[in-house]
């Protein structure tokens, strides 16, 4: 029965299977849901949903798949009715009123409302008679009736499903772009590298045996520095004008790194097309560090990470400027600041979101001779890693020509 | 895997309550025998559902914190070499007999329980990416095998199993299958009305009222980077209570801001956006 809305779940992308399937099967069959929608509605959303980024998803399939069904189900007319025996009575009405009123106790209008209910096939507002809003029919809400059944509407029951999927409150919680993090932070993952340094304070279990049995029995216990994390890593990335429209990706990688807590150090630079002399600390380009600065300060062994579309007009690869990025005809050219950074870094690499076939061209063809370059997509990170961690780069020198 | 037949229903605990989004995946979580995993923003009681689970099922409660170093490994036993090692030099007991070294982990120490158990997993996130893959057998079969002694320990009993997570890491989708899902909505004011209730009975309306209408009004504010959640509020009317204060308003005199703020840069943006205008003139 709940077949359809399975494939309606796999359709919106929330991707249910076979073992989904037989866990609501199990849970209905144990009568988890009380037999209502409503039940219905939160052990599907407990079994079908692994994630808060889905729930948003999994509301709107349900409000799709089961709109109509809300006044069809006999289980829900006994949900309805108990609404019934709630009703408030008001409190300034005439005799006369009172009178009148008496004529419908709860079971007439129980039975009328059952009869409405079977009749009625559309919406119905303002009216007297049908169930709907604004109207003086006991049924509905937001009416004048005097006793009645409210149906839907704010101040109804709290949580009842349709309602609630109705509300959508988990729209702020659709991040489509939280999704493949995981991917790219496996493919990093490669980059890490342990060292043992520091103060000896593990123990070496094997060496201990084989020292104790050396000392024939005595024990001799030897300690060793733990394993920690070894990979120091550069990341600059090329910030705002032809980047924006990759800013999606940008920031998935960048959570990805960010998160990521098997590098000894991570530094993150931002640079707008070409980078003059400076390395900026903030995407909107401000503070950061020189060039020389940068190079002083972290070894060899970093991995220099650039991430940009290196695509811009050709002169802008030859504009002179100081360290401090600012113009100055005796200068340095943007090009030869790159290579600088190329040379200094035995390990670099340039990851590119834009595709591959346009890479033969402009400026991305001169870049591609200093750095290797990479697609940015979870493979050819995953290539670029292996590269980073590979033998040491003399692109740079290449192109000096 | 066959549903108990007539499983206890869980609906809260005098302490704690609940919505019925919250009870359902309890429910399926203790009637189809799966791991809960319970995700949501700090201090809106993920780790204390654990506890009220135990509470109102009765059984005993046992808890692993995961940290960045733990390895799934940890969990199920700990063979401890130091010990024998150093048993063997100074002859303390019999070393030929490795089940005396072999120590329970909570995991282990969860499926060897006479009774049934109900087993923490505290912030799964925080462990290495590969945690939780480590895990999918032995949460999955609720057994595994003690390698050095060739034993098998096996769960007499399936433990309710709640693992909380604070989204610092995705996790991975094979683990995610095996678990009913359940994401903490932050409570609204009618809800939290009555966790205040519950957790400061007797307290002044009219304090309660404008306790609730600050904490709303700070949650609000887009420029905090660490909004205040249910547990702050809960500490800061306690400070209130004990300090006697009975009248609120949402300025830079607001008292004991620190205990619903964990950042500077929060009380100094609050200080600024909420205490302009109203600085008296030097």
């Amino acid at each position: 029965m709940f077949l359809p809305f399975f494939y309606e779940l796999r359709r919106r992308g929330v991707k249910v299977g076979a073992q989904e399937a037989l866990a609501l099967a199990g849970a209905l069959q144990a009568g988890l849901h009380d037999s209502s929608l409503d039940g219905f509605y939160h052990v599907a959303r407990a079994l079908l949903v692994h994630s808060e980024t889905q729930l948003d998803t999994f509301d709107q399939a349900f409000l799709a798949h089961f709109k109509g069904v809300e006044t069809a189900g006999l289980e829900l007319t006994q949900e309805l009715l108990s609404w019934l025996e709630e009703a408030r009575e008001r409190q300034d009405l005439s005799p006369e009123e009172l009178a009148l009123l008496e004529q419908l106790d709860p079971e007439e209008i129980r039975r009328m409302f059952e009869e409405r209910l079977r009749e009625q096939q559309e919406r119905h507002d303002g009216g007297n008679r049908w169930i709907g809003t604004g109207g003086t029919s006991p049924f509905g809400n937001g009416g004048f009736a005097r006793e009645g059944i409210r149906v839907g509407g704010k101040g109804g029951r709290q949580g009842a499903a349709l309602m609630q999927a109705g509300a959508r409150k988990y729209a702020g919680y659709r991040d489509d772009l939280v999704l493949d993090t995981r991917q790219l932070a496996v493919a990093l993952r490669k980059l890490r590298a342990f060292a043992r340094d520091g103060a000896p304070d593990e123990l070496d279990v094997d060496e201990s045996i084989a020292a104790t049995a050396k000392n024939a029995g005595e024990l001799e216990v030897v300690v060793r520095p733990p394993r920690r994390p070894n990979t120091r890593v550069v990341l600059a990335m090329d910030v705002g004008g032809s980047m924006d429209p990759y800013a999606a990706v940008m920031s998935r990688l960048f959570s990805a790194a960010s998160h990521a807590t098997h590098f000894k150090e991570l530094r993150i630079y931002y640079f707008h097309n070409c980078v003059y002399g400076k390395l900026y600390a903030t995407p909107q380009l401000t503070g950061g560090m020189t060039v020389p600065e940068l190079t002083a300060q972290v070894g060899r062994h970093h991995k220099l990470v650039m991430v940009g579309d290196a695509s811009m007009a050709p002169y802008e690869l030859s504009i002179r400027t100081d360290a401090d990025g600012h113009y100055k005809a005796d200068g340095l050219e943007g090009l030869t600041w790159m290579m600088q950074l190329a040379q200094h870094f035995e390990r670099n690499v340039w990851l590119n979101p834009e595709p591959m076939g346009t890479w033969r061209s402009g400026t991305i063809s001169v870049l591609a001779r200093v750095f290797p370059m990479f697609p940015l997509t979870v493979e050819g990170l995953g290539e670029a890693v292996t590269h980073l961690t590979r033998g040491r780069t003399v692109k740079g020198v290449a192109a000096r020509r | 895997m066959t549903p108990v037949p007539n499983p206890v229903r869980f609906r809260g605990t005098d302490s704690y309550l609940t919505n019925e989004g919250l009870q359902a995946a309890v429910n399926c979580a203790l009637t189809l025998q799966r791991p809960l995993l319970v995700k949501g923003e700090p201090g809106t009681g993920k780790t204390l559902l654990a506890e009220a689970i135990a509470q109102s099922l009765g059984q005993r409660l046992l808890t692993w914190h995961v940290k960045s170093t733990t390895r799934a490994q940890d969990g199920l036993y700990v063979y401890d070499t130091v010990q024998r090692l150093y048993d063997s030099r100074f002859g303390d007991g019999d070393v030929r007999d490795i089940r005396r070294y072999i120590k329970m982990g909570p995991l282990g120490e969860a499926f060897s329980a006479p009774e049934r158990v109900v087993l923490l997993i505290d912030e799964v996130d925080k462990a290495d990416l590969e945690f939780p893959n480590d895990l999918l057998h032995e949460l999955d079969r609720m057994r595994f095998r003690v390698t050095e002694t060739g034993d098998e320990v096996a769960a007499k009993h399936r433990p309710v199993v709640v693992i909380t997570s604070n989204n610092e890491k995705e996790l991975p989708d094979a683990f995610l299958r095996r678990c009913v899902f359940h994401f903490i909505d932050f409570p609204d004011a009618e809800l939290m009305r009555r966790i205040v209730a519950v957790h400061h009975p007797g307290l002044e309306a009219t304090l309660t009222e404008q306790a609730l209408k600050v904490f709303y009004e700070l949650r609000a504010f887009t420029r905090l980077r660490k909004r205040p959640s249910t547990s702050e509020l809960i500490d800061w009317i306690a400070v209130l209570k004990s300090q006697g204060v009975t009248d609120l308003k949402l300025d830079e005199n607001l008292p004991f801001l620190g205990a619903l703020l964990k950042k500077e840069q929060d009380l100094v943006s609050v200080a600024e956006a909420f205490g302009r205008g109203r600085r008296p003139r030097a």
